[in-house]
């Protein structure tokens, strides 16, 4: 074997080339939008055996498209994983995940500074399906193996906490996870693959909202679970047992380490509907093929913010693993060294008193940051939790996710670092 | 794209073999020379039971234009193919080997497989026999372990990209028909 063809090509070759061949007929560079519903056999028996499993091949978009098989073996390559299926949305991908390896009566060990819409997804509509949650603080090794039982199944937390900025340590949590036979699930959605790989550290399984960084420019909304592989599901029922939903099929000893993600596909996702749209793959591809040259920028973005917040003084604390002086800084240095991240909080001084209205008044005067529910775009984006993302949480359960009522969160974009600068100083200097 | 385009990269992944026993036993160059050339396939230990693994494997390799010959002591026909108890016992020329059975059982197959002059043996994921894979080559066979031959076709035609699955094929030329 020559060490030409066994070359292990860089991250910005995959970003670019990974999952997409020029196909022989059109030979299209780009890759092309297959906006179809279905797709004609070939003939009655190609039909069955598709439906069968026994070929690879697409039957409705619902379950597979040619467009999103392109984005999903992309990101499955710059992960590092064995494949990816790519759903409607972060949500619907972190559902799917517990949807397929889970049953009533289990239970999940997550860390509390979790996005809230994850948050009420796993205490409240979990809990319908009789699957409870234990939060931890992220921080606490010990904690997690406390909160470990023997209905626990799964580890799961944000590589980059929402919206504290708090680091996990992938390592120690994999090694728990790995000691008691349950996988490791991580959010990586702040960190992308390019700042962050969690399955390098032991992760199993990897979710993404690709509606943030990965599509980076705010247009389309996508998730995607992407598999490490790695795990022997050989002894977890719901993977290994014969599947009442597919004629028996084991869908672990038959498919192995894709076991998982073609019951994900062809069970989950096919039963419940959350399936992307060719046009939003399309989008998020589009994305992929820059991610690097945008993570730079918006890291050194972030920096450079977050240093000119933490010696302004209105602002009494700020919360990014960026800074020598934040406790998760060593974390960061070792999982994250391009830079943990463009999406930060920070906290500001109350006025008479009041931290939640001096919130409410800086994000009124800032002229470049836009005011919306989302991070990640390619513009710089603010918002106030306490009144917004997190106000479905109880005073508690914000206090537990580290959300104070006077943090405001930043997604850093793209634009000159001096003019962001300058928007954050003229709204402080009006407070 | 058909077989044969593209770099091929190795799969590191999902694999318990060494680096140095890959290199020699999961060559992507050797994989695709062996399914370019094979036309008649024995898959030792093939099932009858339709949700079994071999039994997809088989299905597969069929549709793809492979000849398979199921080899399995309980006789009978399977997918509409005459069961033969051995290797042996097969009265045509056999390309490749693919094996469902136990490790420890992989010896007597090689030793089979030599006598009937094939030009490969193929061990499935997680099936693994130093000993017997080097008599193998030693007698000039390749030998592939470890690895799912569907796989590894579905990899290279283009269909296991269908499924999301990482490939790690890069190329900026275009497929062949």
């Amino acid at each position: 074997m020559s060490s030409e063809k066994a070359r292990k090509f860089g991250f910005e070759t995959r970003m670019l080339h990974a999952g997409h061949i020029p196909d022989p007929h059109v030979g299209a560079r780009a890759v092309p939008i297959y906006q179809t519903t279905s797709y004609v056999f070939q003939d009655a028996e190609q039909a069955a055996e598709l439906f069968d499993l026994k070929l690879y091949g697409n039957i409705y978009t619902r379950i597979s498209n040619p467009t999103t098989a392109v984005f999903e073996e992309r990101l499955a390559s710059l992960e590092g994983a064995t494949g990816a299926v790519a759903l409607a949305s972060g949500m619907a991908a972190q559902f799917a995940v517990f949807m397929t390896l889970l049953e009533p009566g289990d239970e999940i060990v997550a860390s509390a500074h979790l996005y809230g819409g994850s948050v009420t997804q796993l205490t409240h509509t979990l809990k319908k399906l009789s699957i409870t949650v234990r939060y931890v603080d992220p921080g606490n090794l010990k904690a997690w193996e406390e909160a470990i039982t023997s209905k626990t199944r799964c580890l799961y937390g944000e590589t980059i906490g929402n919206p504290g900025g708090s680091i996990l340590d992938l390592e120690a949590l994999s090694a728990l996870a790995d000691s008691k036979h349950i996988p490791l699930i991580i959010d990586n959605t702040f960190a992308t693959p390019y700042l962050c790989r969690p399955i390098d550290w032991g992760a199993t399984i990897v979710t993404h909202s690709a509606t943030k960084f990965i599509g980076g420019h705010g247009t389309s909304i996508g998730g995607a679970v992407v598999d490490s592989g790695k795990f022997n599901f050989a002894r977890f029922p719901t993977i290994a047992d014969p599947s009442p939903s597919y004629h028996g099929l084991r869908f672990f000893d038959t498919f192995g380490h894709y076991g998982f993600l073609m019951k994900l596909r062809v069970e989950t996702l096919r039963d419940t509907g959350a399936c992307i749209s060719p046009m939003n793959s399309f989008l998020l591809i589009q994305g992929l093929e820059t991610l690097s040259l945008r993570m730079e920028r918006h890291v050194s973005n972030a920096l450079g913010v977050a240093k000119y917040l933490a010696e302004h003084p209105k602002v009494a604390r700020v919360n990014y693993a960026g800074l020598p002086d934040n406790p998760y800084h060593s974390l960061a240095l070792k999982y994250l060294p391009k830079g943990p991240g463009a999406v930060f909080s920070f906290d500001l001084k109350p006025i008479g008193g009041d931290a939640r209205e001096a919130g409410r008044r800086f994000i009124e005067k800032l002229e470049l940051f836009s005011h919306l529910a989302n991070v990640g775009d390619a513009r710089s984006l603010v918002i106030h939790p306490a009144s917004t993302t997190h106000q479905q949480l109880s005073d508690e359960e914000l206090a537990a996710g580290s959300v104070g009522p006077g943090l405001v969160r930043l997604s850093v974009g793209l634009e000159t670092l001096e003019d962001l600068i300058w928007d954050l100083d003229q709204a402080l200097a009006a407070l | 794209m058909g077989l044969g385009s593209g770099a091929s990269c190795s799969i590191s992944l999902n694999t318990v073999l060494s680096p140095e026993q890959q290199a020699l036993y999961q060559d992507p160059d050797s994989i695709r020379e062996i399914l370019s050339r094979t036309k008649t396939i024995a898959i030792v230990g093939l099932s009858s039971e339709r949700q079994k693994a071999s039994y997809f494997v088989a299905t597969y390799l069929i549709r793809e234009g492979y000849r398979v010959i199921p080899v399995n002591p309980r006789g009978g026909t399977i997918l509409g193919e005459t069961v033969y108890p051995d290797l042996k016992s097969i009265p045509e020329k056999v390309d490749l080997v693919d094996v469902f059975r136990p490790s420890s059982e992989v010896p007597s197959i090689v030793d089979q497989a030599i006598e009937i002059g094939a030009m490969a043996v193929w061990t499935q994921l997680r099936i693994i026999n130093f000993e017997a894979a080097e008599k193998a080559r030693g007698a000039g066979l390749f030998v592939v372990m470890d690895k799912c031959v569907k796989m590894e076709h579905g990899r290279f035609s283009g269909s296991l990209h269908w499924a999301g699955m990482n490939t790690e094929l890069i190329s900026a030329r275009r497929a062949k028909r």
